[in-house]
This record gives structure tokens, C-alpha cells and sequence, in this order.
């Protein structure tokens, strides 16, 4: 078991969802972002994503994509990334997961991303480009590694697929909310409520979502079928506004939207 | 025996080990739904029919095969024939796989298009395929490129397509991609995406290859009929690569036919000054395909330069990378200036001012026709015409090119 499967049995066994922030590594330095995920574990976030900066992120939105190429810009490189998550790892009491595009896996070799990364205490990842026909190969090494491996589920998978999907995911299954790419929505489609209904009677795998949640009514609607939230673009924005507002403000405030989605969550 | 080189992708979508598909799940039923109608369409005679006859009356094909006989004289070697894919409507290769495509969106009964454009020659092919059938066109081109190549820009307006500029990344066809690949990714349900090359995953590298054949279907039959020999060697530009996997594809299985890939050498042979990802590159997945790509340690995706908006891309399609790790087509690369140079002779010995992106492809042809000597034949593809870029080289002029 991987420290994300721990973290889902522990919750489950006491009733409670799950809330896992996304964080972009390095923005606007990697010291704010160890402070961010402290920030974040200290509220109560369950396991926090750590998302690798990639130049060509084609499922993100306007809002992570400038985070990654605000880190990308200071010439920030992955061995510097995972330097500093082993540091912040030792000291969370929430796992970590990347969120890495498998055009940087495949660059250091699957086998060596996995050993580099669990090496830097993280416990799995979430590949927004790996299909599940594609990645036989890296998922056998993850699951000989007990590194999850985080697949998504789109409302566009036809239901089959979705099945075949749930097998070979691990730790959770991301369910992405929209058809569309990253950011905060206004309103999020209330299909996607029987959508994971569906799957969630079919799979004993933890069901995530995210993609477009950033608001206490999003995870409101959710509740009912969801295991935990994932929550990105809201909180790049906030620490988007560093160098304007201050670390201590930019902190606070993402202390406050975590407190309010987890109190929409457990209500 | 082995299979002929001719027998990719399998049904993965895989040249040998490259291209596949890597891209994010919400793509994949689009994706699927898109290789099941080419399937069907592929085998049906009314599609082909259609298609053929707007190749004939629509777009002008066949496009001649034209000897360059003071071309050939000016170099002094080997006779140089020019497939004239510049004498195509709207000006380029690229029409011949938009309306293809076009028909495929309507055949999945999709109204709304989306296309990148590097040259916005493209874009241009795109909006006039989308003006023919009625569709809606949006274009994502770099806001670079917007720049550089105005008069298309210009074109795509008034033919209807709503142009959107990138300012992400480089500005350039790259972003452009990125950002088509975004919009698709919230529209996919509506809307078709008219990739311009052949990039991109599963299937796209295969229907644009397909449609773009038919360059080299016709150019290998007027060699049969102009001088009832195959050529020697047959030589296109390589960015993407779709007019050069359109030539070469149907003489792959020839093998007695030498294969000319001219990539981007740019402003030298540094990183970041050319883009020559089959010279240079390394194995890595980029826009959805594996292939040849000009990426840094951690992956990270490498900034390109040629002046040519075209050919300005870091990546390029799997089939090439195919082709080249086969040892099936040599790939070489020609620098700015060299390419600067070969549209200043071609227009001044032949009168045909030739796109900057195919002027790459005449500079590695006259030194070709230099190499093997009289008595020996080349086919070029001229795979659009230059007008696009009169203003970019009088500034380039200025600049001392």
C-alpha cells in the first residue's frame, strides 16, 4: 500500500472526505511553496498535488499555465524541484502526488522518475497525458514500486472505458468535473453527479474530482458521491499575487478558501 | 519477408516505435470517433469521389510538374523539376488536406472548426475549405506569426475566420497548437480540430499523411510521363513535415529513389538558433505523438527559430522519425540564408517566387543537382508560392539577410 492508500483507508474508516489542494513547485519559489503545503496540511488538507511545471500543458487553463511558465521562466529544473520536495515531504504529515506530464517521465525514464521521485518522499502520480492504452509499461513499474498511479476519468469516457480506467488506476481515480481544460467554473454540469454515482457503484477505488472546483457550492453539490476534492487554479491565482500582496496575506487567504471548501465538504 | 516500409501505422497509431497517442483522456472518444469515420470514409468511392473532384476543379489539380530548365542550367548538374503544389488555390500544399478534413467534419455532422497556423498558409486553407462548406473557422496563430505573415492573416479575415492570437510560450506555431488543443479540449463534442500537419496523436498523422499523398502519387506518375524514369532523388521541406510526408510517402517503397528532408537550420547550429528536431532532437513526446522533438533534460519543450514561420516548430511528425531511424530518408538541414539565397535564384532564373519555407527545400536541391551530376533527375516539391512573404524578406533584406 502507498501512503495515498493509507491516507483513503484512514478516511473512509472515520467518515471524511478528502481535500487535496494543487500547488505549481517553484511558484514563485520553492520556499513559499514548502510554506503553501504546510499551510495546506496544517488546515487539514489529506494529501496535497505537486504539480511539476511542463512548457506545453495543453489540459491547463490560462491560470496554471502561467504558474508553470513563471517557474519555467527562472529556469527552475526538476532535480532542484525534487531536492526541495524531499525536504517538505519529511516534514508533512499528508503524502504527496505529482502532477507531471509524461513527456518529462519518459525524458528521465520511467523506471528512474519513479526511483527519483519516490526517492523525494512523494508517493505517486497523476500523468494528464497518459492514456490508459499507453501506459502499461509505466503503471507495471509503479505498481512493482507501490507508486500510485492516478488516472482520470472525463465526462467523454464512454462508461466501458471508464471500467477498464478504474482497474488500472491506483490510490484514487481522478474524475475530471467538465469538458474542458483547468480553472475555476461558475457552475459546474450536474451530470457529472450521476456520472461518478455510477462509477462510484462499480469501483471500490476512492473517486476524486476536480477541474473547475473553487467554490463552497461546487463541493456542496458534490458531496454526496465524491471522496475527496481537488482544487488547483483557485489557489495558483491566490499565490499568483505574492509579490503584490505579501507570503503572510497570500497565506491567510489560502488558509481561508481551504477552511471554507473543507467546511462545505463535511456539512 | 518484411512488411514494406509503406505499411505504417498499425492500428495504434504507431510508426514503428513512434507516434501513438498522449493526450488527455477527454480527447480520446473525439479521437476514436475520428479514426473510426476516416476508416469508413477511406472505403467509401462517394467520399473519394468528392474529394477528387474538388482536388480537380476547386483546387487545380493535378499541379504541374515543371522542368526548371535555367534552374538546372544555373546549377549545372542534375535536371531540377518542380512539383508546383504553389499553383494549388490558395497557394500551398495545405489545401489538399483541409478540404479532406472538411468532408470528414461533415460526414461527423460537426459545423464548428478550429486550426493552428504557423505561415498561415494553414489558416488560410482551413478558412477557405470552412467558407466552401459553411462552417464556422477559428484560427489560433502566434502572435509572432501575426506579424510576419500579415497578408494571410488578412486573407483569413475575409474569408470568414475569426483569428485568435497566441501570446503564450514562443508565439509561435507551438503555442498555437497549444492553445487549438485547449480550445478542443472544452469544444470537442462540436467541433472538429483541422490539425494542419503531420502532427499531433492518433490519427491525425495518418489522415493528413493520406490527403497530402496525393502530391507524391502525381508527381511519381508525371515522372513517369515527362521522362519515363522515376527520379533519382526526390527533395521537400521538413517542419511538421506534411507536404514531405505527401511526396515521399508514395516512393517510400522505392527504394531505388533517393529521399530529401530539408529541416530548418535557422541561424546556426546552436541550441535555440534552428529548428531541426530530426538533425538535432532527441526521442520525446510532444503535441500528443512520440517523435523527434527539441527538448532540454527535464523534457521541457526547447525554443526553435527559422525565419521561416513554418518551419519554426520543434517537433515534427512520428512518420519522419520513422523514416529516419530507418535509414529510409536522409534528413539534412538548410540555414536562413541559404534558404534567403534560393528564393532570390529561383525567382530571378525561373519566375517563381517560392514560399520561404519551400526555399529551403530549392537551396538543398541545387546543391543536390551539383552532387549527382548531369544525366541524373530531382523532384522538388515546391509546396507554396513566396507572395505571403514578400514583406518579411524586404525586412529581412534591410537587415542584412
Amino acid at each position: 500500500m502507498s501512503a495515498i492508500d493509507t491516507t483513503f483507508e484512514t478516511l473512509r474508516s472515520q467518515g471524511r472526505k478528502a481535500f487535496l489542494p494543487f500547488v505549481t513547485a517553484g511558484d514563485p519559489n520553492l520556499e513559499f511553496t514548502g510554506k503553501v503545503l504546510q499551510e495546506l496540511v496544517a488546515r487539514g488538507a489529506s494529501l496535497c498535488e505537486l504539480g511539476i511545471p511542463y512548457s506545453d500543458p495543453i489540459a491547463d487553463g490560462p491560470v496554471i499555465q502561467a504558474s508553470y511558465t513563471r517557474v519555467l521562466d527562472q529556469k527552475q529544473k526538476l532535480a532542484n524541484i525534487l531536492e526541495a520536495a524531499s525536504q517538505w515531504t519529511a516534514a508533512l504529515s499528508a503524502p504527496i502526488v505529482s502532477m507531471v506530464s509524461h513527456s518529462i517521465i519518459h525524458r528521465q525514464g520511467l523506471e528512474n522518475y519513479v526511483a527519483r521521485a519516490k526517492a523525494a518522499g512523494i508517493a505517486g502520480a497523476i500523468v494528464p497525458d497518459l492514456l490508459v492504452e499507453e501506459s502499461a509499461a509505466f503503471s507495471e513499474i509503479c505498481q512493482r514500486e507501490d507508486f500510485s498511479l492516478i488516472q482520470l476519468v472525463t465526462p467523454t469516457t464512454p462508461r466501458e472505458r471508464a471500467l477498464r480506467i478504474c482497474e488500472t488506476s491506483t490510490g484514487f481515480l481522478y474524475f475530471v468535473s467538465v469538458t474542458g481544460i483547468t480553472g475555476e467554473r461558475t457552475e459546474l454540469p450536474p451530470e457529472v453527479v450521476d456520472q461518478v454515482g455510477w462509477l462510484k457503484e462499480r469501483t471500490d477505488l476512492p473517486i476524486c474530482i476536480g477541474f473547475g472546483i473553487s467554490k463552497p457550492e461546487h463541493v456542496k453539490m458534490l458531496s454526496p458521491v465524491a471522496d475527496g476534492f481537488i482544487v488547483g487554479s483557485a489557489i495558483v491565482r491566490k499565490i499568483a499575487e505574492v509579490d503584490e500582496k505579501g507570503e503572510e496575506a497570500v497565506l491567510a487567504e489560502i488558509g481561508e478558501l481551504a477552511d471554507q471548501l473543507m467546511a462545505a465538504m463535511d456539512s | 519477408m518484411s512488411d514494406p516500409i509503406s505499411a505504417v501505422p498499425n492500428s495504434a497509431g504507431r510508426f514503428g516505435e513512434f507516434g501513438g497517442r498522449y493526450v488527455p483522456e477527454t480527447l480520446t472518444r473525439a479521437l476514436d470517433e475520428l479514426a473510426a469515420e476516416y476508416e469508413k470514409a477511406k472505403q467509401d468511392p462517394e467520399f473519394q469521389a468528392q474529394l477528387n473532384q474538388l482536388f480537380n476543379t476547386f483546387v487545380g489539380r493535378p499541379s504541374p510538374l515543371y522542368f526548371a530548365e535555367r534552374l538546372t542550367e544555373h546549377c549545372g548538374g542534375a535536371e531540377i523539376w518542380l512539383k508546383r503544389e504553389d499553383t494549388n488555390h490558395t497557394g500551398a500544399h495545405k489545401i489538399n488536406n483541409t478540404l479532406g478534413q472538411a468532408l470528414l467534419t461533415l460526414r461527423m455532422g460537426k459545423k464548428r472548426v478550429i486550426a493552428e497556423t504557423g505561415a498561415g498558409q494553414h489558416g488560410v486553407a482551413a478558412a477557405t475549405a470552412c467558407a466552401r462548406f459553411g462552417l464556422e473557422c477559428i484560427v489560433y496563430m502566434g502572435a509572432e506569426d501575426v506579424r510576419r505573415q500579415a497578408p494571410n492573416v488578412f486573407s483569413m479575415k475575409l474569408l470568414g475566420a475569426e483569428i485568435r492570437p497566441v501570446e503564450s510560450g514562443s508565439r509561435t506555431l507551438r503555442d498555437a497548437i497549444n492553445e487549438a488543443m485547449r480550445d478542443w479540449m472544452s469544444s470537442v463534442e462540436t467541433t472538429h480540430y483541422i490539425i494542419g500537419s503531420v502532427v499531433g496523436p492518433h490519427p491525425f498523422p495518418v489522415i493528413v499523411r493520406d490527403f497530402q499523398s496525393v502530391i507524391g502519387q502525381e508527381a511519381r506518375q508525371q515522372s513517369l510521363d515527362s521522362f519515363g524514369d522515376l527520379p533519382d532523388r526526390v527533395v521537400a521541406c521538413v517542419g511538421g513535415g506534411s507536404n514531405a510526408a505527401g511526396m515521399f510517402y508514395p516512393f517510400v517503397d522505392d527504394t531505388e529513389v533517393e529521399l530529401l528532408g530539408v529541416e530548418a537550420g535557422g541561424r546556426s547550429e546552436q541550441p535555440g538558433d534552428h529548428a531541426s528536431p530530426l538533425t538535432f532532437g532527441e526521442h520525446g513526446i510532444l503535441h500528443g505523438s512520440y517523435s523527434y522533438v527539441m527538448q532540454d533534460e527535464d523534457g521541457q519543450t526547447c525554443d526553435v527559430h527559422s525565419i521561416s514561420a513554418g518551419l519554426d516548430y520543434p517537433g515534427v511528425g512520428p512518420e519522419h522519425s520513422y523514416w529516419k531511424d530507418a535509414g529510409r530518408v536522409t534528413y539534412t538541414h538548410c540555414q536562413d540564408g541559404e534558404a534567403m539565397a534560393a528564393f532570390d535564384t529561383l525567382s530571378r532564373t525561373e519566375g517563381i517566387l517560392p514560399a520561404l519555407e519551400s526555399s529551403h527545400a530549392i537551396a538543398k536541391a541545387m546543391e543536390s543537382a551539383r552532387e549527382l551530376g548531369p544525366g541524373k533527375r530531382l523532384v522538388v516539391c515546391l509546396s507554396g508560392r513566396g507572395d505571403k512573404d514578400s514583406n518579411e524578406i524586404a525586412r529581412l533584406k534591410q537587415e542584412g539577410y
